[in-house]
């Protein structure tokens, strides 16, 4: 435990040392995980196909970006006036406003697919994923809100107390630039995301949850109201996609719905299932590996074909698809519940018992 | 008068062109091990669900222990204390056996997400005392070294049970098993036999539907038989046993006069 943690603070220090790009690649595989985390609410524990989940990213990237940058005060004059100095919201409020409005967005779109499952839920979150990102693209006439296709800008970072996350910092003589701090805020928010849901899981509301996956009559027939319940795992599981989100929006400074496309909530869903579907550590996993793949893809893949070929013959980025189905069809075919399932419990009684008498 | 457990009276359910239940009703003496008997489409299922929420009626009463409650939400009924099994066994197949009375406790118990997140005290003894209840209802039932496994893994007779102990986790008024010997050997029923009558005496009365004559007519202390959606007939076991109008449902008309002659 103290060696992991002593691991991942002293993480960005040695990436660092292959240049800034690598702390920033670790940092959003912080995001990711919190992602995954979220998603692995719905899709994991309580059984329900989501394929729109990016759009809850969205949702809490632009409740920040809105709210934390010249957008709204340079388009609307009341605004303006009521700010005069500029809408900037702090992080404190960054971070539960998010949640909140990833949750009521979360409710949203749970409350109309109560009854659907499997294929036709997906159906429809996939839909709800691109009405959103649609929205996004086209809120900038009359009234422009996001600014379309052009995205927001100027979106402040994210400042705790007198430390702003720009430049370089230095703390207690040590050197650190603004993505190491970003990087260790996202260490600390993807703590908490992990306890959460681990003590979520553990839970009455987390057996409940499990027993809608694992059979929704039965678990109707032991009192459980399932509305309730499945509204709970879409409204939480948005809320760490919403803060996610935020994050996001601060550490990139810029906003535009061509973050949010399908391609995105694939790949979230991808993290989860490739890591194990319903194990926290599994999506952990699954997630790291997902989010770092194509980085080190990037850094390699060219210099490698140079040293070969003298001539770049693939790109990285060809090849980071080709790899990516490839992976998903062995793990599929070779480790079905993903590289680092739950653990199975127990074998069958009936078996030992045959195999004692056997002996 | 809260000393009759269940009184249903006046079920009718129709789907499409088929009158499954006409004006059935039953009532169940606190206490009781209450049979539903009838043949192969009889609509004992039906009724079962009709009474568990699963099917709304078209029409009928429904009062438990002298509250009406409306079996319209099957959560609902769980929560006002109707606990069933099902015919095909519906476990939590990944969940260990634990977990899987555990979910049972859902209903009698109120931890909240925000309770689950913060760890409160309340939330920690909670989950404490529904894990020490799990446990006792295990070993009641008599699968307690099952505990930690996959209830897919389980045994057949072992997985009725534990579906037996996930009721028995809410607390029921009444606890409804829907054949619950189905499948079962002799030694199997034999053990659920005395499974039954263990449940009966520590207080929870039971509906049960049943197939095996046998098994019921042995443990029920009173018996409902259905014929085409119909109830054709009410009374003690060896009562009902004698009935024309029974022995005809199971073996046709021309077998009347035989079955009467033997039984004369």
């Amino acid at each position: 435990m103290i060696v992991v943690a002593a691991v991942l603070l002293a993480l960005p220090y040695f990436a660092g040392g292959f240049g800034n790009a690598w702390v920033r690649a670790l940092a959003f595989m912080l995001l990711y995980i919190m992602l995954a985390l979220g998603l692995n609410i719905v899709v994991g524990f309580a059984g329900l196909l989501d394929l729109g989940y990016i759009a809850f990213y969205a949702v809490g990237a632009y409740t920040y970006a809105l709210l934390a940058s010249p957008q709204l005060t340079q388009n609307f004059a009341w605004i303006a006036q009521a700010f005069p100095n500029g809408l900037h919201i702090s992080i404190w409020l960054v971070i539960p406003l998010s949640a909140g409005v990833a949750a009521m967005f979360g409710i949203l779109l749970g409350a109309p697919v109560l009854k659907l499952r499997g294929d036709y839920l997906a159906i429809v979150t996939l839909g709800f994923g691109e009405i959103i990102r649609i929205f996004l693209n086209n809120l900038n006439a009359p009234l422009n809100i996001t600014n379309g296709p052009q995205g927001i800008t100027l979106i402040d970072p994210v400042r705790i107390g007198s430390v702003n996350f720009t430049g370089v910092h230095d703390v207690f003589g040590i050197a650190m630039p603004a993505v190491y701090l970003y990087y260790y805020l996202f260490l600390v928010l993807t703590t908490i995301t992990i306890v959460i849901c681990i003590r979520l899981q553990n839970s009455r509301l987390g057996r409940a949850w499990m027993a809608i996956r694992e059979d929704e009559i039965a678990a109707k027939a032991m009192g459980i109201n399932v509305r309730n319940v499945k509204l709970l795992a879409f409204a939480l599981g948005a809320t760490f996609g919403g803060v996610s989100g935020a994050m996001f929006s601060a550490f990139q400074g810029f906003v535009s719905p061509e973050s949010f496309v399908l391609n995105e909530s694939i790949i979230v869903l991808a993290m989860v299932v490739l890591g194990g579907l319903g194990h926290i550590p599994g999506v952990i996993l699954g997630a790291v590996l997902l989010a770092l793949f194509p980085e080190v893809l990037r850094h390699t893949v060219t210099p490698v074909q140079m040293a070969l070929f003298g001539q770049v013959i693939v790109e990285a980025e060809v090849l980071r698809m080709m790899l990516y189905g490839l992976a998903l069809v062995l793990v599929m075919l070779y480790r079905p519940k993903g590289l680092w399932p739950a653990p199975e419990h127990g074998v069958n009684p009936v078996v030992q018992k045959h195999s004692r008498l056997a002996a | 008068m809260s000393d009759i457990v269940l009184r249903v009276a006046g079920v009718n359910k129709r789907f499409g062109g088929l009158q499954a239940l006409s004006d059935v009703g039953v009532q169940i003496v606190r206490g009781q091990i209450y049979g539903l008997i009838g043949p192969n489409g009889a609509g004992k299922t039906t009724f079962f669900n009709v009474v568990t929420g699963l099917y709304a009626p078209d029409s009928g009463t429904f009062e438990l222990d002298g509250a009406a409650y409306s079996p319209h939400e099957v959560h609902r009924v769980a929560a006002a204390g109707i606990a069933r099994t099902f015919q095909n066994i519906r476990l939590f197949p990944d969940m260990t056996a634990l977990e899987n009375v555990m979910v049972g406790r859902h209903v009698r118990t109120k931890a909240t997400a925000l309770g689950a997140i913060l760890r409160t005290r309340a939330t920690v003894a909670e989950e404490r005392a529904i894990k020490q209840r799990s446990l006792e209802l295990l070993e009641y039932v008599g699968i307690a070294k099952y505990a930690d496994y996959q209830a897919r893994t389980l045994a057949y007779g072992d997985q009725r049970r534990l579906e037996i102990a996930r009721a028995l986790a809410t607390e029921p008024k009444l606890l409804a098993l829907d054949e619950p010997a189905a499948g079962m050997n002799a030694t199997e029923k034999v053990a659920l036999r005395s499974l039954l009558e263990a449940i009966s005496r520590d207080g929870v009365t039971i509906l049960l539907i049943e197939h095996d004559v046998k098994l019921v007519m042995g443990l029920c202390d009173q018996v409902t038989v259905l014929d085409y959606g119909k109830t054709i007939a009410v009374g003690a076991p060896a009562d009902v046993q004698r009935n024309p109008a029974v022995i005809e449902a199971y073996l046709g008309a021309a077998h009347t006069n035989v079955a009467t002659k033997a039984s004369a």
